[in-house]
């Protein structure tokens, strides 16, 4: 009876499978449960960092995420960009992501206004150009050989932003917000090449692939997925922002799968025993 | 939320039939989703031409190119140095114009020529940066000195027998033997020109150990990102019905 | 002069780039500078080259009346509705309430992103099915997945709270972070560094030919 059961189990339809989770990660968003987030230290540094920049400091923040990452990174994102800005933090920044591109885009107009910032003063999007690697070489060298003009068709030295700054040695540091294997150009060339101080925000599936640079100080802080992103909207005293709000479910989906594994598991054994 | 125009519904409208298209496939491949499926790569094709042509191509291509073609119309600059821009502004389109040799057998052979400037430049520039960044930083970062770690050892062991706490210095100490012994193990299970047996078959037997705790932590990171992804989606879907019924006043 | 000219450009443009590494003079400097523009703009020409491909596949498909040809009428006639659009004016790639950022939003996000949305059933139908303690390489990988996910999660230490600081879920997931899975991820960007560092010398010394393709 019982090992018939289990048999049952262990050929469920996968449909079922995804029902369950499918509920598991949407009810949990009708919800108003927030659960505590836990601040992790290298969450920590990237904020502290940002945090102890006097106003009119220059940094870079380039965004590479497009509409497949855009649930975990665009939250990062729009988190670190609402920090520089609430400190009069300028931001040069790039996408060198093509299918992100006017996503990113939007995403810096949106809390531009949220702040006020006037384009060329506060902050600079210098846009696209192909093949990442060559570009943060290029840009290592000058932002105006890669980039002669910003996504708006201005030259560089017509934004006032701009004067006097003409490559990484000019800004305090980088936070690349990267959804691609992009971002190991960005340690290789940017941080290898030129020294300049690095700190990744990274979807999930590659956050824990940098924790090797993380314990070789290559780069100075890391952000992993939706964690990251909800940890850094709670450190900027914004709680109830989307990371924030998606961690309940997060957090249900998880159970379930640790469920599925489980009873995985028992009907794999169960089953086994038998033959 | 706010009241949005109708236009802007009938465009989430849109975004939400595409949305469930795609989540139709979840029961089985349908006309839907090969519909939506089809539509984005020529979505995408075409997007990325006019993002190409617009921030790439004009401003690093033809606009230079223009401006050293109508600097023979202006006065001052010698004849030779305009040629010579005009040269290096000309020169790295003709080359990628050679791609499309391509498209025809008996001239494919000389679409090799930008194909092979391209990846000497990578390869050149890789060849340095990925010893310094991925192997010299990485070799120089794992060379913990046992000195530290034994010390810090036995004065947390000492602190934890006298007050009966602080284990943290104990299991950092350990956590770098663990990096120093993981790492060179996990790289001799990568060593393939001698049989994995004796000194070399146990430590790449700890390697492959080391490497599957890896493997699983990213596994654990992964299914957060996917479920991320789901809740953008339902996020989405949420909105728009919100939308539907504000404006409907349902 | 099919094979050699290709190879002696790859020597030089790879030799130039390795060496001005180590030698960054005022001249080098603006040869390399212009030599990664220039690698850029090439770059475009390929890019373009992969659509044009994608044209010839799906119009020889819709010439020969292939298997499910209707489907490839789509991606042309999507192809150049966008292109058009798109190459209308540079506005088009500014204007927030033009149709070319309209396909972009309401169009291209939404199926790319559900896409890969997706991924979270199959990893969940993935979990269930092939996640099996069968051996102990694959308890340690089960262990420690479910415990990074476990203790990434907010509900993963209010189920460990009676448990000391230091000793939580989150803790001991942290631990794994920070030692055994940098462990390993350095072995493997160690290997990789030492195989991209091989395989681009082999290249620039003309040992490794596949990218050549076949023919003279």
């Amino acid at each position: 009876m019982a090992a018939g059961f289990w048999n049952k189990m262990l050929n469920l339809d996968r449909r079922w499978v995804y029902l369950v989770i499918g509920a598991a990660t949407f009810f949990p968003m009708l919800t108003v449960i927030r659960l505590p987030i836990k601040i992790t230290p290298e969450v920590q540094s990237v904020y502290d960092r940002l945090e102890s920049l006097p106003r009119g400091t220059i940094i870079m923040l380039p965004m590479e995420y497009s509409p497949d990452t855009m649930a975990e990174l665009q939250p990062m994102a729009k988190a670190v960009l609402r920090h520089c800005f609430s400190r009069g933090i300028k931001v040069i920044t790039t996408a060198l992501q093509i299918q992100g591109v006017l996503l990113i885009e939007q995403d810096l107009r949106t809390v531009a206004a949220e702040f006020d910032k006037t384009y060329g003063e506060d902050y600079v999007f210098l846009g696209y150009k192909p093949y990442p690697d060559i570009v943060i070489l290029n840009m290592g060298e000058n932002f105006r050989k890669p980039f002669p003009k910003d996504y708006y068709n201005n030259n560089l030295d017509e934004l006032p932003m701009m004067a006097g700054v003409n490559n990484y040695s000019n800004v305090d540091c980088i936070v690349n917000i990267n959804a691609t294997s992009g971002v190991d150009s960005w340690i290789n060339n940017a941080n290898g090449r030129y020294g300049a101080p690095l700190a990744l925000g990274v979807t999930a599936v590659i956050a824990t692939d940098y924790y090797a640079f993380l314990q070789s100080k290559q780069i100075f802080g890391l952000m992993g997925g939706l964690k990251g992103a909800a940890e850094y909207e709670k450190l900027i005293g914004r709680p109830k922002d989307i990371a924030n709000r998606a961690m309940t479910s997060v957090s249900v989906a998880h159970i379930f799968i640790i469920i599925f594994i489980i009873i995985g598991n028992i009907a794999f054994f169960a089953t086994r025993k038998r033959i | 939320m706010e009241q949005i125009s109708l236009g802007t519904l009938i465009w989430m409208t849109v975004a939400a039939f595409l949305t469930l298209s795609i989540f139709s496939f979840l029961y089985r491949d349908n006309p839907f989703y090969r519909f939506a499926e089809h539509l984005i790569v020529g979505i995408s094709a075409g997007y990325w031409i006019a993002i190409l042509y617009h921030t790439s191509l004009t401003d690093l291509w033809i606009e230079p190119l223009v401006d050293s073609v109508s600097a023979f119309g202006a006065a001052g600059g010698s004849i030779p140095a305009k040629i010579g821009i005009l040269l290096a502004n000309l020169t790295p389109g003709v080359i990628g114009c050679l791609m499309f040799t391509r498209f025809f057998k008996s001239k494919a052979w000389i679409s090799r020529w930008p194909i092979a400037y391209y990846l000497g430049i990578s390869a050149g520039v890789a060849l340095p940066l990925y010893i310094q960044s991925f192997v010299i930083r990485q070799v120089a970062a794992n060379m913990f000195n046992p000195v530290i770690i034994y010390n810090t050892i036995v004065s947390d062991l000492s602190t934890l027998y006298y007050y009966g706490n602080s284990m943290m210095g104990i299991w950092t100490g350990i956590g770098d033997i663990i990096i120093l012994l993981g790492c060179v193990c996990g790289l001799a299970y990568f060593y393939f020109s001698a049989e994995h047996t004796g000194v070399l078959g146990a430590a790449a037997k700890i390697g492959i150990w080391t490497l599957m705790i890896g493997f699983g932590a990213t596994f654990g990171y992964t299914v957060m990102a996917r479920i991320s992804l789901l809740i953008g989606r339902f996020n989405f879907l949420i909105d728009w019905v919100s939308a539907l019924g504000n404006y409907f006043n349902l | 002069m099919r094979r050699e000219v290709p190879l002696v450009i790859v020597f030089i443009c790879g030799a130039f780039m390795a060496l001005q590494y180590f030698v960054p003079h005022n001249i080098s400097a603006v040869i390399y500078q212009n030599a990664l523009n220039w690698t850029i703009i090439i770059g475009i020409f390929t890019l373009a080259v992969g659509i044009g491909s994608l044209v010839n596949l799906h119009y020889d498909k819709i010439s020969r009346r292939k298997e499910k040809w209707p489907y490839s009428l789509v991606t042309i006639g999507a192809l150049v509705f966008m292109t058009v659009l798109g190459l209308s004016s540079p506005e088009a790639v500014q204007d927030p309430r033009g149709l070319f950022m309209k396909m972009y939003f309401y169009v291209l996000s939404p199926v790319q992103a559900t896409m890969f949305s997706l991924l979270a059933f199959f990893i969940a139908s993935a979990a269930y099915r092939a996640f099996r303690a069968k051996t102990v390489l694959a308890t340690l990988l089960l262990a420690s997945a479910v415990i990074v996910m476990l203790g990434r999660i907010p509900v993963g230490d209010a189920l460990t709270a009676w448990m000391p600081e230091g000793t939580r879920i989150s803790d001991l997931a942290r631990y794994i972070l920070d030692y055994p899975n940098t462990a390993a991820k350095r072995a493997i960007y160690i290997g990789v560094g030492l195989g991209v560092a091989a395989t681009s010398l082999k290249i620039i010394l003309g040992v490794e030919r596949t990218w050549l393709g076949g023919g003279k």
